[in-house]
């Protein structure tokens, strides 16, 4: 099980919990099995969503791997100028 | 509108157009003449990416009807480097990385030669104050005015 | 991936060559958006809406299309209606087909013989409008009662009982702050607004397009990612990606403002229908009333802090603008808010808010700067009011490795005690003020991107390299990226030509933006000379009659690995080059990636300020910035980042504004009244690098070019408030608001 931190917006979604618990082994896994365990996530995920693993930011990288100590931010999709 | 015939010098090099009475020099130098190197940044008289001299004055050539270029002196940006080297300013900007983008930087140059033809060892204030017409987006003008003054050390010294 | 930090000695990074595009740029052979022309080319001009807020009712161009020397005419039903999202908005902001949502919002393109015709035809299109309500201030515009500038577009994320116009909800933070506030011995609350302001690239946006009637297009733009523009203007005109051909002019400038596609898809239906090219151009006023300004926001900050200095909590409530379309930049905003700091307890809050003004574009570290300067505001006051050393308070409160930061992940080593330690160290810390001068502080913060990069590199013959790349250059990144081919080839930098390459030419790139091109161009450009080196110990290996693992790569050439791989004199690149057709045909490196490991970014500003107190005129007496890049490749164009983007935030803080009327129009759309920083304006801007090498990068290297906008808002404005002894709250801080300000007693 992976421990995923949420921003405060998501956490409606998930019983107001900070942090969540999901099977996952990657990126994309992740993203799956939070949609589909708090399915009020669905429309921010599918619009993107970016993920911290262990302090490092990372978007659209479905296989990133993920291991079970890993720190997990979820975070809005990013964007520069 | 009729067309007007201009027979002017632009660079050294005797040139003939016509142009409608409202024309400015700067679209005549860019879409009559090919001259692109001179930049449109404004076309109001504010940024200076059009400076140009015209009989040794400095102006926007956006302000400027080509024709009142009649039997005038035109000098651009093309016509800064000899056949073989760069200007010691041209040169200098690029050794003091004082551009960017590159857009204000014909304007720039034409600009800071017409000081240092009149006044070779400006002050820094003179510098800005003179160069406060043309815009610079990207540099914040330290290696702008640094460059400047680097190009006159060495101007000074030939 | 994390790279091995070995202390690696370079040979040519951190050299200041010269940029490979220099002599075209001195002498004005430069081709920049507006420079190229076409055989039979049309001229185009747009007609955009004199309404903040209408209804179009009828579109009748009958007139113009007769007039002389007219070819054609498009209206937003030439343009293929998008279903929705962000492709929908673009469509809409390019051409509205219903309703005019600003000022300056595009309504229909002539193209024709001359300009002059163009221009003349705009007049003679009758266009009926009906005149809607409309809402231009942020807080106005989230009032129940607000004129709606679009309904149905609020996502899940916004509670029930806001008005339409708020489309964007988020929050972050963690701890108790209530707990937090009441271990406080001081709290300072405080509400700050910020105007919106322009990203003031001096290149007008331009393009010249050309499109057959059998499906092809050609395009050539000033764009800060060509792949971008032909992704979006091949759905806006029904194009196979493949059939459109975008080429990226030499650049005049973008800031995040060349990130969007406004004239390009018109250009284009333009050319489809009069079967010629067509060149289209910007006046500056368009620019200023239909490209994008930043966001304009309205902010609430509350901060607790200790005696001595501890930060105990934070709150933010961020309201941001970014005009007539959906965003999300106020994410970014709440997100890097308090990234600066250790924060047992921290919560911010941020509202999207839509008003009638055009539709934002990014500029540089969007949704950053304003939030930053607010909380930068607060910490000021407080280290005021509790009499510390703001240097001392920052460094007592800074982000560190193993911080949990305010948008959530541990920090790694991030930089920010040093680059703190190094302002506190510098003289220009301890050097005297005089009366009516204040010096202000500010930390900043950015996040830095990878992203999507693809990279090809072609061994020549005669043992000179072509890199292409797929990033326009806005400030000298190609002699960056020739800098580290050259580093990792172990060759000399004049053999290196870096290009930029059309979308037909290359694979897809991100746009150059997120401060990400040094970092991921030049990470896929070290791979591709990696996989190059690869190829070419290869062929030694084949020349030597040994195996391929028994060569390896020293100072440009190929060497036996070691005693027992037998003893070769080295093969240099030029001469494994020059028999390459020999040994098994042309060699070639490349490398794709979708890049993480970008690295926040932190950098702190000083600055000291000169009020007048007779005109509240604000004269900036010096400015240093202190910032750390990670690895600075090429020294020169890493302190023009860090001195243009203070620049552009000194004009932020103290000039640089919107102003709209009562009727909702843009009031300030020329350089004249909308007054960006001249020389004269600004003193030199010193700069200090800091090099604290970022693991995600071969060399080190961490994003540079956004991060400067974000710390001159607060530095500013902290300098001028301690000149006056009045807190300012409010930017710009122009000479009637500080005045007014003094005189208030
Ligand atoms: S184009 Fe002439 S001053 Fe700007
Ligand atoms: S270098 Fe870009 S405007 Fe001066």
């Amino acid at each position: 099980m992976v421990a995923v931190t949420l921003w405060g917006t998501m956490r409606q979604y998930a019983n107001d919990q900070e942090k969540v618990e999901v099977q996952a082994a990657t990126f994309k896994e992740l993203c799956d099995a939070l949609i589909r365990d708090y399915p009020g996530m669905q429309p921010q995920i599918e619009r993107g969503v970016s993920l911290a693993i262990d302090g490092r930011i990372y978007k659209e990288a479905w296989f990133t791997p993920i291991s079970a100590d890993s720190e997990v931010v979820l975070m809005p999709f990013m964007q520069g100028g | 509108m009729k067309n007007t015939h201009i027979a002017t010098k632009v660079n050294g090099d005797g040139v003939e157009f016509t142009c409608e009475p409202d024309e400015t020099l700067l679209e005549v130098l860019r879409n009559r003449l090919g001259l692109t190197g001179t930049k449109e940044g404004c076309g109001t008289g504010d940024c200076g990416a059009c400076s140009v001299l015209v009989n040794g004055r400095l102006v926007c050539s956006c302000l400027v009807l080509a024709v009142e270029t009649q039997g005038a002196e035109v000098s651009t940006i093309e016509g800064m480097a000899s056949g073989d080297g760069l200007h010691i300013l041209q040169q200098t900007f690029i050794d003091h990385a004082a551009l960017q983008c590159g857009i204000c930087t014909p304007g720039i140059l034409i600009a800071a030669k017409a000081l240092l033809d009149k006044n070779p060892s400006p002050t820094d204030s003179e510098l800005r104050f003179w160069l406060a017409g043309n815009l610079c987006r990207c540099t914040g003008y330290d290696k702008i005015i640094s460059a400047v003054q680097a190009a006159a050390a060495k101007m000074r010294a030939a | 991936m994390n790279y091995v930090s070995k202390i690696r000695k370079f040979k040519q990074v951190g050299t200041r060559p010269a940029r490979p595009d220099g002599d075209d740029k001195v002498t004005g052979r430069a081709l920049y958006g507006a420079d190229t022309v076409a055989p039979g080319m049309l001229m185009a001009a747009v007609l955009r809406s004199p309404h903040a807020h209408a209804q179009i009712v009828s579109i009748d161009f009958s007139a113009a299309l007769a007039h002389d020397g007219v070819k054609a005419v498009v209206t937003g039903a030439d343009l293929v209606a998008q279903d929705e999202g962000s492709l929908r908005d673009i469509q809409e902001n390019c051409l509205a087909t219903t309703r005019v949502l600003y000022d300056g919002h595009a309504v229909a393109a002539v193209a024709a013989l001359t300009l002059k015709a163009a221009q003349e035809a705009l007049k003679l299109i009758k266009v009926e409008y009906s005149a809607l309500p409309h809402v231009i201030e942020v807080d106005d515009a989230m009032r129940a009662d607000a004129p709606i500038v679009q309904s149905g577009r609020a996502l899940e994320n916004v509670p029930e009982g806001f008005s339409q116009n708020v489309t964007y909800h988020c929050q972050f933070g963690h701890g108790d702050t209530d707990a937090g506030f009441a271990l406080a011995d001081e709290i300072v609350t405080r509400s700050f607004k910020t105007a919106a302001t322009h990203q003031g690239y001096i290149e007008p946006h331009a393009c010249l397009a050309q499109m057959t009637t059998d499906g092809k297009a050609e395009l050539w733009c000033c764009t800060q990612g060509q792949y971008n523009v032909r992704d979006i203007c091949s759905a806006l005109l029904g194009l196979e990606g493949s059939q459109l051909r975008v080429t990226a002019s030499e650049i005049g400038g973008g800031f995040g403002g060349k990130t969007n596609v406004f004239i390009e898809p018109l250009a284009l239906a333009l050319s489809h229908k009069s079967g010629r090219p067509v060149k289209l151009v910007m006046s500056r006023s368009e620019v200023f009333r239909a490209t994008g300004p930043t966001v304009s926001s309205s902010i609430d900050v509350k901060i607790g802090m200790t005696r001595d200095g501890r930060i105990t909590a934070g709150r933010a409530e961020l309201r941001y603008s970014g005009g007539a379309f959906p965003n999300e930049t106020v994410s970014m905003g709440a997100q890097s808010a308090f990234a600066a700091y250790d924060m047992a307890a921290v919560e911010t809050l941020g509202w999207n808010v839509l008003t009638n003004r055009p539709k934002e574009a990014a500029y540089r570290a969007p949704g950053a700067p304003m939030a930053i300067y607010a909380v930068e505001s607060v910490v000021d006051e407080l280290s005021q009011i509790l009499n510390l050393d703001p240097i001392d308070v920052r460094l007592k409160n800074a982000a560190r490795k193993g911080s949990k930061s305010s948008y959530g992940p541990t920090f790694d080593d991030v930089g920010l005690i040093e680059t703190l330690e190094a302002a506190k160290a510098h003289p220009h810390y301890q050097a005297p003020l005089g009366p009516n001068q204040g010096r202000g502080l500010s930390a900043g913060f950015w996040f830095n991107f990878g992203g999507n990069t693809c990279v090809s590199l072609n061994v020549n013959t005669d043992g000179t390299i072509s890199v292409i790349e797929g990033n326009p250059d806005i400030g000298g990144s190609r002699a960056s990226i020739s800098l580290m081919a050259a580093e990792e080839l172990g060759v000399p930098y004049e053999k290196i030509r870096t290009i930029i390459a059309d979308t037909a030419s290359l694979g897809h790139n991100d746009i150059t933006d997120g401060s990400r091109v040094t970092f991921s161009v030049g990470l896929a450009t070290i791979k591709a000379a990696q996989d190059a080196i690869q190829k070419m110990c290869g062929r030694a290996a084949q020349i030597w009659g040994i195996d391929a693992d028994a060569v390896t790569w020293e100072d440009g050439a190929a060497v036996p690995a070691g005693e027992n791989a037998g003893k070769f004199p080295p093969l240099s690149l030029a001469e494994i080059a020059a028999v390459s057709f020999e040994t098994g045909g042309p060699i070639a490196g490349h490398f794709e990636v979708n890049a993480d490991g970008a690295g926040v970014s932190f950098g702190v500003h000083l600055c000291d300020a000169e009020v007048d107190p007779e005109t509240g005129a604000t004269k900036i007496l010096r400015y240093t910035v202190f910032q750390d890049a990670g690895r600075a490749v090429h020294p020169s164009y890493v302190e023009g980042q860090m001195q243009g983007g203070a620049a552009q935030g000194i004009g932020w803080a103290l000039n640089e504004e919107y102003i709209y009327g009562k009727d909702g129009r843009l009031q300030n759309s020329g350089f004249l009244d909308y007054r960006i920083p001249v020389a004269s304006d600004l003193p030199r801007i010193d700069t200090v690098i800091l090099e604290i090498p970022n693991p995600g990068h071969p060399y080190g290297v961490r994003g540079v070019g956004e991060t400067p906008i974000v710390p001159p808002l607060g530095a500013v404005s902290n300098a001028v408030s301690r000149a006056i002894g009045k807190r300012l709250t409010q930017l710009p801080m122009s000479p009637p608001r500080i005045l007014q300000a003094i005189l208030k007693g």
